[in-house]
């Protein structure tokens, strides 16, 4: 099945991100495809390789990086919703007169049309929020 | 895949105290470009959203509730609102913004958007849908 997947909390903070994870990685494995993964509202937050938690934690930005790079998986952060909490990528940083970029491995920002467009091609999109 | 999916977006959070209506609404304003079968629910707190006579100035938080009038010419013609919510929350469809549409297939005959409707339509309604979405 093609699955298309939404991430609308932050790391840590909620287990949204956790389960989210856990189910692509299961997904995978069970030989489903994953269209696409979105993230919205504090979700963008997945996004950002400034993470850096305590040594003896699971390092959830990194894994995502990871997992993108193993399976191909085009992670998407939305760019209204980035710009609202700082996640720039470095297109977004020399537009918006920033001094840095802080957009992890394997994540790309862009628009609310690729939700709309994976809700649409997807046979099933899965929502991991609050 | 050019089928038309009906997408449903389910609102259930107060206007205020999180940014996720404002969100949730731009998300159906881009979605409408897509030209799916689109409507919105309103249930739960998320009834407030559409209250007449919103003023945010004293919080100092954006009043975006006048874009809800705009939905109508995005063709989002389909506000569904549950009696029950507005009923253990002390409204009526009478505190709610009048928002309309205009029926270009009627004249541009001008019709509400709003729709009152039951606990038990509504999961009549959310079995139908493709794509739902929750904020």
């Amino acid at each position: 099945m093609k699955l298309a997947v939404m991430v609308n909390e932050g790391p840590y903070t909620h287990q949204a991100s956790d389960t989210a994870y856990n189910f692509i990685v299961a997904a995978l494995d069970a030989g489903h495809e994953i269209f696409r993964v979105f993230f919205y509202h504090d979700g963008v937050n997945n996004g950002t390789r400034l993470t850096t938690p305590p040594q003896d934690d699971r390092h959830i930005v990194n894994r995502w990086s990871e997992l993108s790079n193993t399976h191909d998986l085009d992670l998407v952060v939305c760019v209204a919703a980035a710009q609202r909490r700082g996640i720039v990528d470095p297109d977004e940083a020399k537009r918006n007169g920033k001094d840095s970029d802080n957009i992890a491995p394997g994540f790309r920002i862009s628009g609310l049309g690729q939700l709309i467009e994976a809700g649409i091609q997807a046979d099933r999109l899965l929502v991991f929020g609050d | 895949m050019s089928e038309t999916k009906k997408f449903m977006y389910i609102n259930r959070r107060p206007p205020c105290g999180t940014v996720y209506p404002l969100e949730g609404l731009e998300v159906v304003l881009i979605g409408a470009a897509f030209e799916q079968e689109v409507c919105m629910v309103f249930i739960s707190d998320g009834v407030f959203q559409l209250k007449q006579g919103q003023d945010t100035i004293d919080s100092g938080m954006k009043n975006f509730s006048p874009t809800y009038r705009a939905l109508g010419d995005y063709e989002v013609t389909r506000l569904y609102v549950e009696r029950e919510s507005l009923e253990e929350r002390g409204l009526t469809e009478a505190d709610l913004m009048p928002l309309t549409w205009e029926d270009e297939d009627d004249d541009w005959a001008e019709k509400p958007s709003i729709q009152i409707v039951s606990r038990t339509q509504l999961s009549d309604l959310l079995e139908e849908q493709d794509v739902v979405f929750n904020f």
